[in-house]
């Protein structure tokens, strides 16, 4: 269950909190198709999407992860720019003394996938995903498991 | 978790909080979020510190520019010199409990480290908790030095309703033309509207739109504070300088008027009273001098309002309370 | 030949007026299609049965409202254009390319632009880091664009420009480079795709508000239209509507209802609907249900004539005619054996035709991993070959005409599209132009495309709808498909190129451009291709001209609608 707070109350907090995941595209390209289908993807398997959109910096990303408390940072990457992008979003994520894992959405040729990993993206989602899976990856981060 | 246990956790976080640390400020917005002992002990250490603040509800259709404006009057308040919070409420998907909140998309002065405090907040059930959970929200960014702090809600229902009678300026923003006007009106939002504003004043029908407005004052506004018609086109910035001191204008009018404090007590009650009512439907019917001096300390800032609440639900029957904690 | 191969066979059971009407279309067609040049004499199956130019009923090919295609011979004139995208790294990169491209007796170029040109931005913006030449060329001044062009005669040949939010930019470099080089701007010729709405709607490259942003393509229409005869002012494009997720009859209807806006755009800034009109190009998306593209295809063509003639006026039956160009759909393309995606391309690529496309880019199977390689990109372009040359199918104008389904998919699209019509008119109380604006702002756009999207995706995840390699028919995928990577040198070589503009040019003249630029852009009767090209003349990088503009007429900023 999801539980409003005092809702669950007088008793404990309620079990099962929604996970809250920010979704954002670093960068110039405009491609948010996936993006937004995955935005719908979490929110119907029951998390919490702060969705910034297009156009976003490290910076606005992370001002956002404070603010909104985000368990998970969730980039999508169409151009091939996953290798650029997603470590410089990791980086900036260590920088600033936070432990919040970066999930990267998007196609990335096979061979990138140990680089992306060694960078730190928690994990790549490619375009065969399924919905469940896509949820399943990102509470897993959430929980810090692989 | 037990609320000793709780209190600790919290402690911490609310010094760094108060210290203007907006990370252990939004872990703590998540504690009120969850509710629970922690949310209590939140609420116990930001009650004294707050009141200071001065809040104010913007609401209104889907898609009239409400993020827009609470971007535009941030701004504003920012470069008057203060600091600024914005709590942006949006329902959660009744079947499956999760939420797309995209406000932030709008208030572009969120990105950066010194713009206004931005927290997405999503209703998570029942409108009631909403309720709670965002007043509970706004003491805690009262009390961590927030001294404008402005409360999105989207359309019109229980939760506007509740949040208007919290904050002490209600905003309603309508769109020129599709009787929008009409339809606040038919809604009941223009009586709790302490200001009106007639967004996308660029469009054509503004004109008409404000008239219409200022029609239904005529007829039916009571008091002596006549809600000003302000006309703004927030992605051109306009009107927004003339809708913050509009803002300003009604705190004046609060303050010269007098009901903050005097409302304080009563307020606090309020809110006792809605934390049982959400809990158990359980109300207080026959004031006892145990309640009363609950009452004395909430409204005096020694004790949050979740905590007296618990405090008299704990009086109540047992079976009734086993009950609600079952539910 | 038994059958000359101008004969319309069919139609023997009409009677009286009907018949005479038959009679009159027949002649009338007749004449038109002996009119025309054929690429061959005579046209036959394989097996040597021969061929009449087109089958079926009136109204025919080339004739009002054009639903079986906008000439009488369609593709026995001439074939469709096969075109093929080109740009990557540095403009001197780019430039080898297209001399390549000439030398093989291509004469059209196209160019694709990096995200930073795309966006307006210069090479060395924070934003641009990583996207320099990534997937496109870059292009900060016009010592890049006369980089791209160097050595290639622009009066002789025809080049289409992919970009938007800063094509007027872009079309002041191309005309001041064609000036450094001794060519007059009306002799250039070429396309410029300059389609600002869509990108509000889907594929999200804009810089300005919507309103400036239209005064901004009206301002390139009316320049070409009195100054370049030769060009194409804008190609109003479908395709990214579709890519962003749209169903068919939503690209069919958005890309049309913004069609109509630019021309309500054009005759409210004076001109005159016919003056323009015959310029206006089309570009729709080649998705995988066959017969459903060639329903949208064919009732683009009629719609576009109808509201062509008797909503704006038109007369001349150019300005009626809907030319489109296509291209098979990226987004069907799967990373899963990617090799299947030939098969994919081979039958949009035939929808299109089948269509009466006038010209076509084939997708390269390899897409879905990254940019194409130059093996793929060949099996593309042979893959068009393959229908022209060998499947007959051009042979015979509007070959499915006739069909029951294909007549009904046509007429299904054309009422569904029409439904979109009426909101958008409604919403702009009359206006087409105005109900697009309103479209924009209040998200019906993106979120009825997004709601498409969604769908389509939940029915994959429900395998609900298969999609071979993904949720069937999986076993297979070796996951070795050579694929192409860019050089990270080019970023640095661009930006030394960038560098050492500002550094030559005279800084004080481009302030002054600049300042005029700005001080025009605020008097919206001031046609902004003037000052442009004047910016561009003193070496104005692309990026401080879009801030100029940028600071008149403010940053757009999505709906939040997700």
């Amino acid at each position: 269950m999801t539980g409003a707070a005092g809702s669950a109350a007088p008793g404990e907090q309620a079990g099962t909190q929604p996970v809250r995941v920010v979704l954002a595209k670093l960068g110039l390209d405009g491609h948010d198709r996936g993006l937004k289908v995955v935005a719908r993807m979490l929110r119907d398997a029951g998390l919490e999407v702060i969705y910034l959109g297009l156009r976003q910096t490290t910076e606005s990303i992370l001002s956002a992860v404070e603010q909104e408390d985000a368990e998970v940072i969730g980039l999508s990457i169409h151009n091939g720019g996953h290798l650029t992008l997603a470590p410089r979003m990791v980086e900036a994520v260590r920088a600033a003394g936070l432990d919040v894992p970066v999930v990267v959405g998007g196609i990335v040729p096979d061979k990138d996938l140990e680089r992306l990993r060694t960078a730190g993206v928690f994990a790549v989602l490619g375009p065969g995903a399924s919905a469940a899976e896509v949820a399943q990856r990102v509470r897993a981060a959430a929980a810090g498991r692989p | 978790m037990n609320a000793d246990a709780a209190a600790g956790q919290v402690a911490g976080l609310f010094e760094q909080a108060l210290g203007g640390d907006r990370r252990a400020l939004g872990r703590l917005l998540t504690q009120v979020e969850r509710g629970g002992p922690p949310a209590d002990a939140v609420a116990t250490a930001a009650w004294p510190l707050a009141g200071g603040a001065h809040i104010v509800g913007i609401t209104g259709a889907p898609g009239v520019g409400k993020s827009t404006l609470c971007d535009g009057l941030a701004k504003a308040a920012t470069s008057d010199g203060r600091r600024v919070a914005i709590l942006a409420v949006d329902p959660s998907s009744p079947l499956t409990g999760g939420a797309i909140l995209g406000d932030r998309i709008r208030m572009p002065s969120a990105a950066s480290h010194d713009g206004p405090f931005v927290r997405s907040m999503a209703s998570r059930g029942q409108s009631g908790g909403l309720a709670l959970a965002a007043l509970a929200a706004v003491r805690l960014l009262d009390a961590t030095g927030h001294d404008l702090i402005v409360v999105e809600t989207v359309g019109i229902g229980q939760v506007e309703t509740d949040i208007a009678r919290t904050a002490d300026t209600t905003i309603v923003v309508v769109s020129p033309g599709w009787g929008d006007a009409v339809q606040a009106n038919k809604a009941g939002l223009l009586e709790m509207a302490e200001i009106l504003v007639v967004n996308k004043a660029d469009r054509a029908g503004a004109g008409d739109a404000r008239r219409d407005l200022e029609h239904m004052l005529d007829l039916g506004h009571r008091g002596e504070w006549r809600p000003p018609v302000t006309l703004t086109a927030a992605t051109d910035g306009e009107g927004i300088d003339e809708l913050y001191k509009n803002v300003q204008g009604h705190r004046r009018h609060l303050t010269e008027t007098g009901p903050r404090v005097d409302g304080r007590a009563r307020q606090a009650a309020e809110e006792v009273r809605r934390h049982l009512h959400h809990w158990g439907d359980l109300t207080v019917d026959q004031p006892s001098e145990e309640t009363e001096a609950l009452f004395a300390d909430v409204a005096a800032g020694r004790l949050a309002p979740s905590a007296a609440a618990r405090t008299l639900l704990a009086g109540i029957e047992p079976d009734t309370a086993g009950e609600v904690i079952g539910a | 030949m038994s059958v000359p191969d101008n004969h319309v066979p069919g139609g023997a059971e009409s009677h009286g007026d009907e018949n005479s009407l038959r009679a009159r279309a027949e002649a009338e067609w007749r004449a038109a299609y002996e009119a025309a040049p054929s690429r061959q004499a005579g046209f036959e199956t394989m097996s040597g049965i021969p061929l009449a130019a087109v089958h079926g009923d009136p109204p025919y090919p080339g004739q009002f409202p054009y639903t079986r295609g906008i000439y009488p011979a369609m593709y026995r004139s001439r074939l469709w254009t096969m075109r093929l995208f080109a740009g990557m790294g540095t403009a001197a990169d780019t430039n080898l390319r297209f001399k390549a491209l000439l030398e093989a007796g291509g004469t059209g170029l196209s160019t694709a632009f990096d995200m930073p040109t795309l966006m307006g931005r210069d090479s060395d913006h924070p934003w641009a880091v990583g996207e320099v030449g990534r997937a496109g060329v870059a292009i900060d001044t016009v010592a890049d664009m006369e980089d791209l062009f160097a050595g290639i005669d622009l009066g002789g040949v025809s080049t289409s420009m992919t970009i938007n939010g800063p094509a007027n930019i872009l079309m002041a470099m191309y005309i001041v480079t064609g000036e450094r080089g001794g060519t007059e701007r009306r002799r250039l010729s070429g396309t410029i795709q300059n389609d600002i709405l869509k990108e509000y709607q889907a594929q999200k490259e804009y810089i300005f508000p919507p309103r400036p942003s239209i005064r901004l393509v009206c301002d390139l229409i009316r320049f070409t239209t009195a100054e370049m005869p030769r060009w194409h002012p804008i190609s109003i494009s479908g395709y990214h509507i579709r890519e962003a997720g749209s169903t068919a009859a939503q690209e069919l209807a958005f890309t049309l209802a913004n069609g109509f806006a630019y021309v309500e755009a054009a005759m409210a800034a004076g001109l005159d609907v016919d003056d323009f009109a015959g310029r206006l190009s089309f570009f729709f998306n080649s998705h995988i249900d066959f017969f459903e593209e060639i329903g949208k295809y064919r009732a683009a063509r009629r719609i576009w004539a109808h509201w062509m003639r008797e909503r704006y006026g038109a007369r001349r039956e150019r300005s009626l005619q809907l030319r489109f160009h296509t291209q098979t759909a990226g987004v069907s393309l799967t990373a899963q054996q990617p090799e299947v995606n030939i098969a994919r391309v081979a039958a949009q690529a035939l929808a299109a035709v089948l269509g009466g496309t006038q010209s076509l880019h084939t997708d390269s199977y390899d897409e879905a991993l990254a940019l194409p390689t130059e093996r793929a990109a060949r099996i593309a372009l042979r893959t068009q070959q393959v229908i022209a040359h060998e499947t007959g199918a051009p042979n015979v104008a509007d070959p499915l005409g006739g069909a029951a389904f294909v007549e009904w998919m046509t007429d299904e699209m054309e009422r569904r599209a029409t439904e979109v019509f009426e909101h958008l008119d409604k919403l702009g109380e009359g206006s087409i132009l105005e109900g697009v604006y309103e479209g924009i702002a209040n998200g019906y756009f993106v979120g009825e495309i997004a709601d498409s999207a969604y769908r389509f995706e939940r029915e994959v995840n429900a395998g609900r709808r298969i999609i071979v390699g993904v949720n069937a028919c999986t076993d297979g995928d070796d996951g070795d498909t050579p694929i192409l990577y860019i050089d990270e040198e080019v970023e640095a070589q661009q930006l030394a190129r960038l560098a050492e503009v500002r550094r030559r040019r005279d800084g004080d003249a481009v302030a002054a451009a600049l300042g005029r630029l700005v001080s025009d852009a605020a008097d919206p009767t001031v046609n902004l291709m003037v000052p442009i090209i004047d910016c561009v003349r003193v070496e104005a990088t692309e990026g401080e001209i879009t801030g100029a503009l940028e600071g008149v007429f403010g940053t757009y900023t999505e709906p939040a609608i997700v």
